[in-house]
């Protein structure tokens, strides 16, 4: 039992919706937290927004509420619950204000709950600039010199007086969030205006600037009995100037001398040492790269997503120890899980190299800037582990899902080599290829340090893989020590392929021949040095393997879902960590491949067997080499598992549940259409084309509008409504940019109701969990949608065409597992618009609300089991006694000149959900679990394209009724008006001043509603629309959504919220 | 060219030749530290041994002479998978290939050294021989390397003439000196004696062969014995003038191959390690505080905590992985020795305050 009396009941927060920034990784955390705590004996109560979460699990947490987090919410939770202390430092920042805000006004102490792990003051001490920078001063460590600010002449009068570039931190931001690099006064009016609004408190600290420093991070530990560890140190290639979450990482540091790492260390262990921390906590170190000097950039006393990559890389599990450390246990008290012969106060030793890679998202947001600064801009990353650096960073690189599988850069080959030494002072996503680039040409290291500040030896390794690449390419005969040496350097089959001209199944023999086979290695924390029993597993081409294929247990391999980004997120890992809990408790033993560092799945304790690799079938035939799986699961790890699908069976691997030619019928036009016809279901007229020309003819013969979109994608990938033939060529352009192996689909778009369902079939039965309706009219992604559970709007009849629509499509494609459908009511007919014969986004959060747990009962049926021997009855399930609505959570103000309005493409990055026995609260609580907590000044603008402007008078009148000032663009307006609308005409940003830019720039609009027109090439709206994001200005796109929020704003009643402990439901 | 690396159980290991070309016959042993590749190389304590490094990229950094801990490389061989082909770093002047060169050190590369290490915890420390020669017969090797024994090392790093520091020498910090500390070199680093400049402190330097009454004699402030190579209880003599150490009242302070001499002198037992410490992530408890300290160390003997009466020493650190003896309070004497490196190089430096204690000892002016 813990150290410290009395704690019983403990209240975790969680960090809420996924933006940029703050993303899986807290799931990770808080689940590997909860299921630290309850491994004690504690009840614990869970807080968190995010349906989409493991943490909200009722098998996770005792108490789970799924609501906004806000303290007023929190505190009534607090008086319902009585737990008698809180863990604050499991939810990223998020969850650490809130528990800061609730510490600090008292509400904790009044209500007798402790403060489990970092106090109150060490949290200020560590996160309010001018605090940690006194702290830093009192303990002689450096922090670059900085000042911080209120307003915008202090900041001007500093950078005078220090001399420009400067850095700008908001204080209390996510993500370095509004942060950024100023190179002249212009920049820094910009950046500072930005960053005082976006921080909690209103400060943001200038400082010096130390861009091209190289950037070192320690992942620290201590305990209250102040025993210091460090789990890991890691290395940006990227100098700083980047933002960590984008930066390319490795661990442990290459460039260190252990005079360079031991002072670091050092500094690190004295710093929380002196803040008291106990837990774990982040360092971030700026280093000369000629000099001992170095600086202090900012401390994060929590889990981070920096300690989730630490503990990945490490095999050291930092979310629960440092739980253990909350409840008083000391480090030499706490067992190391991996060795199980040692104990957590030791320091990790790594035998291998360890590469980051952030997932960008600049293939869903072409017209965003690529630049990487500062201000995080990643998804979510990758992770590999090799036993040398180029190796990692190839498997890394592959991980991405990019199309991307070298550093070849066939994209340069008409540049000069000036501009390639020009593209080297750009610092985005694409630096590294560029680099490459550079070598190629024969710049010097020196050049090429000179302008980017990467460190010679990562150039000299990115040297070495474009070596490998011009010997392959040059070579006449391959031999063996050229084969192996690729191979050691994980160069995959594909690209040596191509470049020796031979075919993929020739290198993949010749390697077998050879004796060139992938080996696979331990992580153990201990570099070999204790016997370990972690099934926590990597390859490498240049040693011998270590891992034995385990045999007697039937076992069955789960393809996870890797890297996070818009279309495919945290909802697969949860999809594919409930899947293998499932088919571990019906017997079979379990194997994960998976890349992503900040996820549950990647625990070494889900699975019993967790491969850490990249998800290409080249990859993972190696583990299918080595295990013989009795079968694999694909359909929860989204499309990345389902694009494995064919690879798997051709290497011999039973696919369980839904076979691949059925997967295939669902997305093979013709295949389909006649699937549909022989149901006599209905869909929207549509074409395969491949060819511009075909699009062009497609299109005229539906008419317009159309929509547009490549097959086998997720998230709406590349899709696009097209009103005329220009968009066609311009869509058509951007979807070929990479080469479809499937055509692409032309389709009549309808203008109707979205409705979707998730079910489960048996080849026989189906459960359909429940009817979801899309507030949004068709045409916005059903992942951008705001999403009501069970369907409002939807007569009985209608309900019963779509339960028998579902039944007929499940049972034609032969759906044995999951199946998600979405269809279209259009004039009082359904249409079937597409169907994913696998799980869904909305799988976890429609299994929460209902209690129906979808992914146990489909991976019991793909084993086999019968829908109705389930126990939760065939068909439609009866409705739950509350109502759900999952409201998506954009992450646009990170993401400069992303276009925001919503379309077929997905752009949202997380969701959040509200829970309510009414309709009406749960809608409110869903917008202020988005952070949309109106009204404030009670003054919008209001501009809409003609074909909404009659629509827009009801909505207009609405705002009005509840107080709102309403301001318009002129022709806006002049329907407003003649109407009985009083609307104030305000100019376009290109006239004469005040134009709608200036009433932004005041800083008293609540809300902007703007629905573009599709041919939105004025950018006037564009850049509307991206000044409201900018400054904090809530803004809406589609007229749905805004009347929506009209309700929400018409029922609000703040002060009684009431709040659902979701393990309380279906307990009927 | 081809390199091979023969273990006494007859398992072979084929890589690249690094260092110097010539054959040898060493005890083969593993260090897991992740940086300190050169000061791990000029560590006298590794005389006698050919080391392996776990972590997989040696030579990143290059060599910066001012790191060296002794004047020379003293392992016999040095294994490693990769060498870095071009080192970075500001105060890089040379590239680990070549220093292994210019000190006769032959190596080996591009093994699968983790495998290695798995045979080494398994099977213990056994001997092993790096070697060029592809035409290598088993028959005639393995019974030379079951015979080779680790043996006067000690004599060998040991300075062979008395030596005075200043503080100011050795990039310490220059300053008045208030205290005379007398150094006992059975193999030390650099750093020990750097630790004690850095201290304010004089620093007289005995070899291994000193006379327990001539220190005694020049009454120091306090006595270091330093780390060092090889099987303690070899050193008979040495121990002999320990003891008279210890009786004389004058503060000792003792570290790794001083520590096991030190309880050697005092009756306890010594025994061989099945594959010993060697690292910069070893956790030492401080049984008087409960703290934890992550520290460097080096040894392949262990003092046997049970064979010494606690009415003699105390346990003062333990480990915490194994529970082995870590440091030892010595009863009714000043003296306290510990088996881990509280001076580093390489490793973290969280125990070097245990030199302010020892300052402490000698009268505590500071």
């Amino acid at each position: 039992m813990p150290k410290i009396d009395g704690i019983k009941r403990v209240l975790v927060i969680g960090s809420g919706p996924i933006v940029i920034g703050q993303a899986a990784e807290f799931d990770y955390a808080g689940t590997q937290a909860c299921r630290s705590l309850k491994e004690e004996g504690m009840e614990v109560i869970l807080v968190n927004s995010n349906p989409a979460t493991i943490m909200t699990d009722k098998d996770i947490a005792d108490k789970v509420y799924i609501e906004p987090l806000t303290v007023d919410v929190l505190q009534h939770i607090i008086e319902i619950e009585k737990p008698d202390s809180l863990l604050p430092n499991m939810g990223g920042q998020a969850g650490l204000n809130l528990g800061m805000e609730l510490a600090e006004s008292g509400f904790l102490d009044s209500h007798g709950v402790k403060l489990l792990g970092t106090t109150a003051e060490t949290i200020r001490n560590a996160e309010g600039r001018q605090e940690f920078k006194d702290l830093m001063e009192r303990i002689g460590e450096p922090c670059a010199t900085s000042e911080l600010v209120e307003n915008i002449e202090d900041g001007i009068d500093f950078a005078n007086k220090t001399g420009y570039p400067v850095v700008l931190r908001p204080a209390y931001t996510l993500g370095g969030s509004g942060g950024g690099i100023a190179n002249n006064e212009e920049e820094l009016v910009e950046i500072l205006t930005n960053g005082l609004r976006l921080s909690r408190v209103g400060q943001v600290l200038v400082e010096r600037c130390i861009a091209g420093w190289k950037e070192i991070e320690y992942e620290v530990m201590r305990d209250s009995n102040g025993t210091c560890i460090t789990v890991c140190n890691m290395e940006n290639l990227d100098p700083v100037g980047v933002h960590t979450g984008d930066s390319i990482v490795v661990a442990p540091s290459q460039t260190l001398s252990d005079k360079e790492y031991q002072m670091l260390r050092t500094s690190a262990l004295k710093i929380i040492d002196e803040l008291g921390i106990t837990g774990g906590c982040n360092v971030q170190f700026a280093l000369h790269p000629s000099s001992f000097e170095y600086i202090v950039i900012e401390v994060n006393p929590r889990v981070s997503r920096s300690s989730a990559l630490a503990s990945k890389a490490t095999g050291y599990p930092i979310a629960k120890v440092s739980a253990k450390i909350a409840l008083g246990y000391t480090l030499d008290e706490i067992p190391n899980a991996v060795t199980g012969k040692t104990y957590a106060s030791f320091e990790p030793a790594l035998d291998y190299v360890v590469v980051k890679i952030p997932r960008l998202p600049f293939d869903k947001f072409i017209k965003a800037k690529r630049t990487l600064t500062t201000q995080m801009k990643a998804t979510g990353e990758v992770m590999s582990i090799c036993t040398n650096f180029e190796g990692a960073l190839m498997k890394a690189l592959r991980s991405l899902e990019q199309h991307v599988d070298s550093l070849e850069g066939s994209a340069y080959k008409d540049n000069t080599t000036e501009e390639i030494e020009e593209m080297l002072h750009i610092i985005d996503d694409r630096r590294i290829f560029v680099v490459a680039e550079a070598i190629r040409r024969g710049v010097p290291y020196e050049k090429i340090h000179e302008i980017t500040m990467i460190d010679e030896w990562f150039i000299d390794k990115i040297a070495i893989l474009a070596e490998m690449e011009e010997k392959l390419k040059n070579t006449k005969s391959l031999d063996r020590e050229l084969l192996y040496e690729a191979k050691r350097l994980e160069f995959p089959d594909c690209v040596i392929a191509e470049w020796t001209g031979k075919t993929e199944k020739e290198i993949k023999e010749l390697r077998y021949k050879w004796g060139i086979i992938a080996a696979f290695k331990m992580v153990d924390t201990c570099a070999a040095e204790f016997a370990s029993e972690t099934p926590y597993y990597y390859s490498c081409f240049d040693g011998l393997n270590e891992v034995n294929g385990t045999s007697g247990k039937k076992k069955i391999m789960v393809l996870g879902s890797g890297p996070i980004r818009i279309g495919q997120g945290i909802e697969f890992d949860y999809c594919s960590v409930h899947s293998v809990w499932a088919l571990r408790n019906e017997g079979y033993e379990t194997i994960i491949v998976n890349n992503n560092p900040e996820t549950v799945s990647t625990d070494f304790d889900i699975a019993d067997k967790l491969y850490f690799e990249p998800l290409t079938p080249e990859d993972v035939e190696n583990i299918v080499h080595l295990e013989n799986p009795d079968g694999a699961v694909v359909q929860f790890g989204g499309q990345t598992a389902i694009k494995l699908t064919e690879a798997l069976m051709k290497m011999g691997v039973k696919i369980l549940g839904t076979s691949a030619e059925n997967v295939d019928a669902a997305e093979d036009r013709e295949l389909f259409d006649e699937i549909l016809e022989k149901c006599c279901i209905p869909r929207p007229k549509g074409h395969t084309v491949f060819t511009t020309e075909e699009a062009l003819k497609a299109a005229n013969g539906l008419g317009y509008p159309v929509l547009v979109r490549p097959s086998y994608v997720l998230g709406g990938q590349g899709m696009k409504i097209a009103v005329s033939d220009n968009d066609i060529k311009e869509y058509m352009a951007i979807i070929n940019r990479y080469h479809q192996e499937h055509p692409i689909l032309v389709d009549k778009y309808l203008m109707g109701k979205e409705v979707e369902v998730d079910a489960i079939c048996d080849g026989e039965d189906i459960l359909i969990p429940g009817i979801m309706e899309h507030v949004e009219r068709a045409g916005v992604h059903s992942g951008d949608s705001i999403s009501i559970y069970p369907a409002q709007s939807l007569p009985e009849k209608i309900q019963k065409v779509i339960v028998d629509y579902t039944g007929k499509l499940a049972r034609s494609l032969n759906v044995i597992g999951l199946i998600n459908i979405q269809f279209i009511v259009y004039n009082g007919d359904v249409y079937v618009i597409e169907v994913n014969p696998r799980s869904s986004r909305t799988v976890p959060y429609i299994s929460k609300v209902t209690g129906i747990p979808v992914v146990d009962l489909a991976s019991r049926v793909i084993l086999g089991a019968k829908i109705k021997d389930l126990e939760y009855g065939t068909g439609l399930a009866p409705k739950s006694d509350y109502l759900a609505i999952k409201m998506p959570v954009f992450s646009f103000e990170k993401l400069r000149g992303a276009e925001i309005s919503l379309g077929p493409e997905m752009k949202s990055t997380g969701e959040c959900l509200g829970i309510s026995d009414k309709f009406n609260e749960a809608l409110y609580k869903a917008f202020l679990g988005a952070g949309i907590d109106l009204p404030k000044y009670k003054k919008m603008i209001l501009t809409v394209k003609d074909a909404d402007k009659l629509e827009a008078v009801g909505i207009a009148k609405r705002f009005k009724k509840l107080g709102y000032d309403i301001f318009a663009t002129r022709s806006t307006a002049r329907v407003l008006n003649e109407n009985g609308v009083l609307a104030i005409p305000i100019n376009r940003i290109n006239e004469e001043a005040p134009t709608l830019m200036d009433l932004l720039l005041e800083h008293q609009i609540d809300l902007v509603v703007d629905t573009p027109t599709y041919d939105d090439k004025l950018k006037d709206g564009f850049i509307i629309r991206r000044t409201a994001i900018e400054t904090g200005v809530t803004c809406l796109t589609s007229l749905d959504t805004a009347a929506a929020l009209l309700t929400s704003l018409e029922n609000s009643d703040k002060g009684h919220l009431s709040v659902v402990d979701i393990t309380s439901i279906n307990k009927r | 060219m081809k390199a091979f690396l023969i273990l006494e159980d007859g398992t072979i290991f084929e890589g690249k030749s690094i260092g110097a070309v010539k054959e040898v016959i060493s005890e083969i042993v593993f260090n897991t530290s992740m940086t300190g590749y050169l000061e791990v190389l000029t560590d006298p304590s590794y005389a006698g041994q050919a080391v392996t490094m776990t972590y997989p990229l040696i030579g990143n950094y290059g060599i910066a002479y001012e790191d060296m801990e002794s004047f020379k490389g003293w392992p016999d061989g040095f294994i490693v998978r990769e060498v870095s082909r071009m080192p970075s770093n500001f105060r890089s002047e040379d590239t680990i290939q070549h220093f292994l060169e210019k000190n006769n050190i032959p190596g080996i590369c591009s093994i699968d050294t983790r495998a290695l290490v798995k045979i080494l915890r398994e099977k213990g420390t056994m001997n092993g021989m790096i070697t060029t020669n592809e035409n290598y017969n088993l028959n005639e090797i393995i019974p030379k390397l079951k015979e080779y024994k680790v043996t006067g090392v000690v004599e060998k790093v040991s300075c062979k003439d008395k030596q005075e520091y200043v503080p100011g020498d050795l990039g310490s910090v220059k300053a008045e000196a208030d205290k005379n500390i007398v150094v006992i070199d059975v193999g030390t680093k650099k750093n020990i004696i750097r630790c004690l400049l850095n201290r304010g402190c004089n620093v007289t330097v005995y070899p291994c062969n000193f006379n327990a009454d001539e220190v005694i004699a020049a009454k120091p402030d306090g006595i270091m014995i330093t780390n060092g190579p090889g099987d303690p209880a070899e050193c008979t003599s040495i121990i002999g003038q320990v003891r008279i150490l210890a009786d004389s009242g004058i503060p000792i302070f003792a570290i790794c191959l001083g520590h096991q001499l030190m309880a050697l002198a005092h009756g306890a037992k010594t025994y061989k390690m099945k594959y010993g410490h060697r690292g910069a992530n070893h956790p030492v408890k401080n049984l008087e505080t409960g703290k934890v300290y992550i520290s460097s160390q080096n040894h392949g003997y262990v003092v046997d905590i049970s064979s010494i009466d606690t009415d003699i020493a105390k346990p003062w650190f333990i480990n915490v992985n194994d529970g082995t003896a870590e440091g030892l309070c010595y009863t009714g004497k000043p003296v306290k020795t510990v088996q881990f490196h509280p001076e580093a190089n390489a490793g973290p430096k969280d125990s070097e305050l245990l030199f302010d204690e020892f300052m402490k000892m000698t009268g505590g002016n500071k």
